[in-house]
C-alpha cells in the first residue's frame, strides 16, 4: 500500500497526577506517514513536545505487537480506536485521512484511577485473578501431560477464551465499567478443561466477589466489551460466567 | 579468579540427580524464615517467584510493568520444546541435548544442556495441569510441530502465542501465591543497583515508577530474571522496555557478563518501513514448517520488484530461487536462525531484495494453501481439482494453524498474506549471552542468582527455535527451587535477614542508594538539546552496522571509537525534561539508554577479541569456502566472561574453558 503523509490535531487528556485535575489539550501532528503506528505517531509528537521543554504524554504500552495488553487509549470513542480485532499498538495512520482531529483519552472506569496523562492503574484485574483465576496445583508431581485427553472442540473452547490480555477495553467500553468479559473469558477457559473441575464453584464466586469489591458494575447486555476486545473474545463468555455462578450460587456446600 | 562451573562429577545422565541428593535442604517450616528477591516476572521469574512461595520462602517479586502478566515472555509465538517423543519419530532427551548443543554451534555447557533436555518433559506436564489449552489432536492428545534446526517434531504450541499460555500459567500460579501472602508482588518498580553485603548479593536498590520513590530491599539472596539486551540495537522484536540495566548493574557491582557478543537476529520479521519505526516484529519460525523462502532467480527480476514493476505472482515457478531447499536439501526451510538469517542478508547484498528497500525476501504459502486444501477435500470427498474449493480449505487449514500471525502482518502492513507473499527480513530478537552462572546458575558473586535470558548458560551461540520458553520455565520450576535452597541452609542462622542480621539501614544500602540518587539528579540537571530516544537511535546504528548480522576487525574498532564518544556526547547533551518524584518515561529511557551507551561497548569488546565464527557470531574474517560461520576451536572453545574493573579501566577477561566429553565438534552441517 503506497505511503501517504497526513497532518492531524490531537485532543490528548493530560493529567499531572492521580489527585490533580485533568483537561484536554490541543497538539498538531504532522507530516505523520500511514506507515507508522498509532503509537509511532505519539513517539513523533512526543519528541516534538521535549525538544519544545515540554513534558511528554504518558501512556503505557510495551510490546508493542499486541499481546501484552499494556497499550490502552479510547481515540475518539473508542477503546483501542476504530479498527476491529486490533490493539492501539496494532492500529496504524493509514486508518486516518489528512485533516482529521483525534480525541485521545485514559480508560474511563472507576475502578481503573488515572496515573498520569492516559495512563490507568489496572490492578483490580490482577486482584480478581488473585481471587480464584487458576488451578491450585504446586510444581511437580503432574501427570504425564497426555494422561488426560481432552476432546479437541473443548480444548479450542478453552482457548478461545483464554486468549484475553487483559487490557481493559471491555470495561472502558461498559457504559456500566463492567468486567465479566474479563471473568468470564477465565472462568470460561477453566471450565472447559478438566483440570479446571475441582474448584468450578469457588473459583467463580470468588471471582465475581472480587469483582463487585473492586467497584466494577454488571452486565446489561450492551455488547461493547466485544465490540471492542482487540482478540475478539465473545459475549459466550459472560453468559458461561452467569450460568457458572447460578449453578455455583445454588449448589455450593 | 577462576570461574568455577561446580559441574558435578559422574556420567551426564546421572549429573542432576547426583547435585541434588548433595544439596543441604532447608525444613519446610523453616523456608519462611528467608526472604527471596526475584527481578522479573516473565517465564523464568514468574515461575521461580511462584514455585519458591509454594514451598514456603518469603518471596518479594518486582517488574517494571504495571503487572506481572504483562512481561515480555508474553510475545513468544510458536512453542515450546519438550523430548516427550510423543509423535514416536525418533526423539529422546539424549537428542534435545545433542540438537541443542550443535544447534548452538558448541559453545555451551553440556551439563547444563543435558539437565534441561530432561526436565522439559516435566515442563509440559506441570502447564497441562496449570490449564494451559495446548493444541491438540481429534483424538484429545496433544499435538506437535517442528522447528529448525531438528528433524523431529518435539514442539508444543498454542495456536501463534504460545508464550502467552504459558506465561498466563505462570502468571496465575504466582497469583495464587500473592493472594496466599507468599510472594509481595512490586508492580511498576525498577530495579536500580545491586547491593552487596560481606561479598554476597543481599539486597537491591529501586524506583517506583509512579511516585518516583527509591526504595532499599535487603533478603538473604537476589534472583535476576530481567530478560535479554536485544534493545542496545534500538531495533529489535523487545518489547520497547526491555533492558539491560538489572544485569549490567550486577555486572559493575562485580558478576562476570559472558558471551555478550551472541546475539541471535531472527530470519522472519517483518521489515522496516521508516525512520519513524519505533521496533521490528517477529513473525513465528513455526511459518517456516509451511512457508518456502524464495528470491527471483535474476536481479532483473529482482529490480522490477523492488520498482514496482513486477509483483510476486509474475515470478514463474522456474525463475524463482527457493534458495534455503536448494543449499540445505536434508534442513530446507528449517535450518537454524543462524543460517536462515545469514543466507536472507546473502541474497539481498546480491541485489535480489523483494521491496524498496531491497532488504526482503518472500515468504510465501501458496503451496501449502494448495496442498492442504487438496487433502482436505479429499478427506470430505470434495473435487480436488476445483481450485476455489482447493483455496477455500487450504485457507481455512493455514488460519487455524497461524491465524493470530497472518492477521498480526496484514494489521502492521496492510497486505494480506493468504493472496500475496509474506515479504519478511532478519532484526534482532534474543541474546544468547548474559550474566556468567555456574551449574547452580548463581553467579560468580555468592547468593546472586541469574535465570532466563538473563544468563548465558544453554544455548552457545545460537538458540535454537522454542527453546527460550523451555529454558526459562525449566529454570524457573525445576532448577532455581533446588539450588536456592542449597544456597540458603548453608547461611548460618544468626546470619539471616529475618532474624535481624542485617538491615535496609546499613552503610551498603545508604551507599548505593545515594548512588542511584546522584545519577538521577544529573540525567535531570543536564537539560541539553538531544532526546533520549535520539541517542538510542544512534547507538542502534552503530551497533546494527559494526556489531550486527556481519562483523570485521575493521568496523568493531570503528565502533569502539564511535560509542565512547556518544556516550559522552549523551552525559553532556541529553534533554530529559520533568522531574524525578513522579511518573516519568523519558526519566527511566534515559536511565536504560545509559546502560545501553557503555554496555554496547563490552558487547564489540567481545566480538572483536573472539575471531572466530560461532553461530549468530559471524566474523567476516573467519568462514568457509561456502560462507558458513568457521569456529576456531583450538583458541575459542571457551566461554569469555568479562569482570568489570572500574569506569576508566578496560575490563578483565576471565575465560571458562568449554570440554565437550559426549557432542563430537565438528563443522556444523545442516546439507
Amino acid at each position: 500500500m503506497a505511503e501517504r503523509k497526513m497532518n492531524l490535531t490531537l485532543k490528548v487528556w493530560r493529567q499531572k497526577n492521580k489527585n490533580a485535575r485533568g483537561d484536554f489539550e490541543t497538539y498538531a501532528a504532522k507530516d505523520i506517514s500511514s506507515d507508522m503506528s498509532f503509537l509511532e505517531m505519539l513517539d513523533v509528537v512526543n519528541e516534538g513536545l521535549i525538544e519544545g521543554g515540554k513534558e511528554p504524554i504518558a501512556f503505557d504500552h510495551d510490546c508493542r505487537e499486541g499481546i501484552c495488553g499494556m497499550c490502552s487509549l479510547v481515540i475518539n470513542g473508542q477503546p483501542h480506536g476504530p479498527d476491529d480485532g486490533t490493539t492501539t499498538c496494532q492500529l496504524h495512520m493509514r486508518k486516518f485521512s489528512d485533516g482529521d482531529t483525534i480525541v485521545i483519552e485514559p480508560w474511563r472506569a472507576k475502578a481503573f484511577p488515572v496515573l498520569k496523562d492516559l495512563v490507568t492503574d489496572r490492578s483490580a484485574f490482577d486482584r480478581i485473578i488473585q481471587a480464584g483465576g487458576y488451578v491450585s496445583v504446586n510444581t511437580g508431581g503432574a501427570p504425564d501431560a497426555n494422561a488426560v485427553p481432552i476432546p479437541k472442540a473443548e480444548a479450542d473452547l478453552a482457548f478461545d477464551a483464554a486468549t484475553c490480555i487483559g487490557c481493559g477495553a471491555c470495561v472502558a467500553a461498559c457504559p456500566n465499567a463492567a468486567a465479566m468479559l474479563f471473568v468470564g473469558a477465565k472462568v470460561s477457559q477453566f471450565k472447559h478443561l478438566p483440570q479446571g473441575q475441582p474448584e468450578r464453584k469457588s473459583r467463580v464466586l470468588n471471582m465475581i466477589g472480587r469483582m463487585d469489591q473492586e467497584g466494577f458494575g454488571n452486565c446489561t447486555n450492551h455488547y461493547e466489551c466485544e465490540a471492542s476486545c482487540p482478540k475478539e473474545i465473545p459475549v459466550r463468555v459472560i453468559a458461561e460466567l452467569n450460568r457458572e455462578y447460578t449453578r455455583a450460587a445454588l449448589t455450593k456446600r | 579468579m577462576a570461574l568455577d562451573s561446580r559441574v558435578p562429577s559422574g556420567p551426564i545422565e546421572k549429573k542432576w540427580d547426583k547435585r541434588k541428593f548433595d544439596m543441604k535442604l532447608v525444613n519446610p517450616a523453616n523456608k519462611r524464615l528467608y526472604k527471596v528477591i526475584i527481578v522479573g516476572s516473565g517465564l523464568a521469574g514468574g515461575s521461580a517467584a511462584a514455585t519458591l512461595a509454594e514451598l514456603g520462602y518469603n518471596v518479594h517479586c518486582f517488574c517494571f510493568q504495571d503487572s506481572p502478566r504483562r512481561a515480555h515472555s508474553i510475545a513468544a509465538q510458536g512453542g515450546i520444546n519438550a523430548a516427550k517423543n510423543y509423535q514416536n519419530d525418533g526423539d529422546s532427551v539424549y537428542r534435545l541435548f545433542y540438537d541443542t548443543v550443535k544447534g548452538g554451534d558448541y559453545r555451551s555447557r553440556e551439563a547444563n544442556v543435558y539437565r534441561l533436555s530432561q526436565v522439559s518433559v516435566n515442563i509440559i506436564d506441570q502447564c497441562v495441569a496449570q490449564g494451559v489449552p495446548f493444541a491438540r489432536e481429534y483424538g484429545g492428545h496433544l499435538d506437535n510441530r517442528s522447528f529448525g534446526g531438528a528433524q523431529v517434531s518435539r514442539t508444543f504450541y498454542a495456536r501463534g502465542q504460545t508464550g502467552q499460555q504459558l506465561l498466563l500459567g505462570a502468571y496465575s500460579a504466582l497469583a495464587r501465591q500473592i493472594n496466599t501472602g507468599g510472594v509481595t508482588m512490586h508492580t511498576r518498580t525498577e530495579m536500580l543497583d545491586l547491593v552487596i553485603k560481606d561479598g554476597h548479593a543481599k539486597g537491591i536498590i529501586t524506583r517506583n515508577l509512579v511516585t518516583g520513590k527509591v526504595e532499599r530491599h535487603a533478603a538473604d539472596c537476589v534472583i535476576l530474571a530481567s530478560g535479554g539486551y536485544g534493545n542496545v540495537f534500538y531495533l529489535s522484536t523487545n518489547a520497547m522496555g526491555s533492558n539491560v540495566t538489572a544485569t549490567y548493574r550486577a555486572y559493575k557491582k562485580g558478576a562476570a557478563f559472558a558471551n555478550p557478543c551472541y546475539t541471535q537476529i531472527h530470519p522472519t520479521c517483518i521489515p522496516v518501513t521508516g525512520t519513524h519505526q519505533s521496533k521490528l516484529t517477529l513473525m513465528s519460525e513455526s511459518l517456516r514448517n509451511d512457508g518456502r523462502v524464495w528470491v527471483p532467480k535474476e536481479k532483473a527480476d529482482a529490480e522490477a520488484i523492488q520498482q514496482g514493476k513486477k509483483k510476486a505472482k509474475d515470478i514463474p515457478p522456474e525463475a524463482r530461487d527457493y534458495y534455503l531447499e536448494r543449499k540445505y536439501p536434508s534442513f530446507g526451510n528449517l535450518v537454524p536462525r543462524d543460517v536462515a538469517s545469514r543466507n536472507a542478508k546473502m541474497m539481498c547484498d546480491e541485489g535480489k531484495g523483494v521491496n524498496g528497500t531491497g532488504l526482503a525476501v518472500y515468504l510465501d504459502f501458496a503451496d501449502a494453501i494448495v496442498r492442504y486444501g487438496k487433502a482436505e477435500a479429499h478427506k470430505h470427498g470434495l473435487d480436488e481439482d476445483d481450485k476455489e474449493t482447493v483455496q477455500r480449505l487450504g485457507k481455512e487449514v493455514v488460519s487455524a494453524k497461524y491465524g493470530n500471525l497472518f492477521q498480526m502482518y496484514d494489521k502492521i502492513t496492510g497486505e494480506d498474506p493468504y493472496e500475496v507473499p509474506m515479504k519478511i527480513f532478519p532484526a534482532v530478537h534474543y541474546t544468547m549471552g548474559g550474566l556468567w552462572v555456574d551449574y547452580d546458575l548463581m553467579s560468580n558473586v555468592p547468593g546472586l542468582f541469574v535465570l532466563g535470558e538473563a544468563n548465558f548458560s544453554d544455548h552457545g551461540a545460537n538458540r535454537l527455535g522454542a527453546s527460550a520458553l523451555m529454558q526459562g520455565l525449566a529454570d524457573g520450576y525445576f532448577v532455581i527451587p533446588y539450588t536456592v535452597g542449597d544456597y540458603l541452609a548453608r547461611i548460618p542462622s544468626s546470619e539471616r535477614y529475618l532474624k535481624g542480621a542485617f538491615s535496609e539501614d546499613d552503610g551498603e544500602f545508604t551507599a548505593a542508594e545515594s548512588v542511584v540518587n546522584e545519577r538521577t539528579k544529573k540525567l535531570l540537571s543536564i537539560k541539553g538539546k538531544k532526546t533520549v530516544d535520539t541517542f538510542h537511535r544512534e547507538l542502534g546504528h552503530i551497533m546494527w552496522e559494526y556489531c550486527g548480522m556481519a562483523r570485521n576487525e575493521a568496523g568493531l574498532q570503528k565502533a569502539l571509537e564511535k560509542i565512547p564518544a556518544l556516550r559522552a556526547e549523551f552525559w553532556e547533551n541529553v534533554n530529559v525534561p520533568g522531574d524525578g518524584d513522579n511518573l516519568n518515561v523519558s526519566l527511566e529511557k534515559a536511565g536504560r539508554v545509559a546502560d545501553f551507551l557503555e554496555f554496547g561497548e563490552l558487547m564489540c569488546k567481545d566480538a572483536l577479541e573472539r575471531r572466530e565464527s560461532c553461530g549468530g557470531h559471524f566474523r567476516e574474517e573467519s568462514q568457509t569456502e561456502e560462507g558458513e560461520a568457521k569456529r576456531d576451536d583450538e583458541q575459542f572453545s571457551h566461554v569469555a566472561a568479562w569482570m568489570y574493573e572500574g569506569d576508566d579501566k578496560a575490563p578483565r577477561l576471565e575465560k571458562e574453558p568449554l570440554e565437550f566429553e559426549y557432542v563430537k565438534l565438528t563443522q556444523r552441517s545442516y546439507k
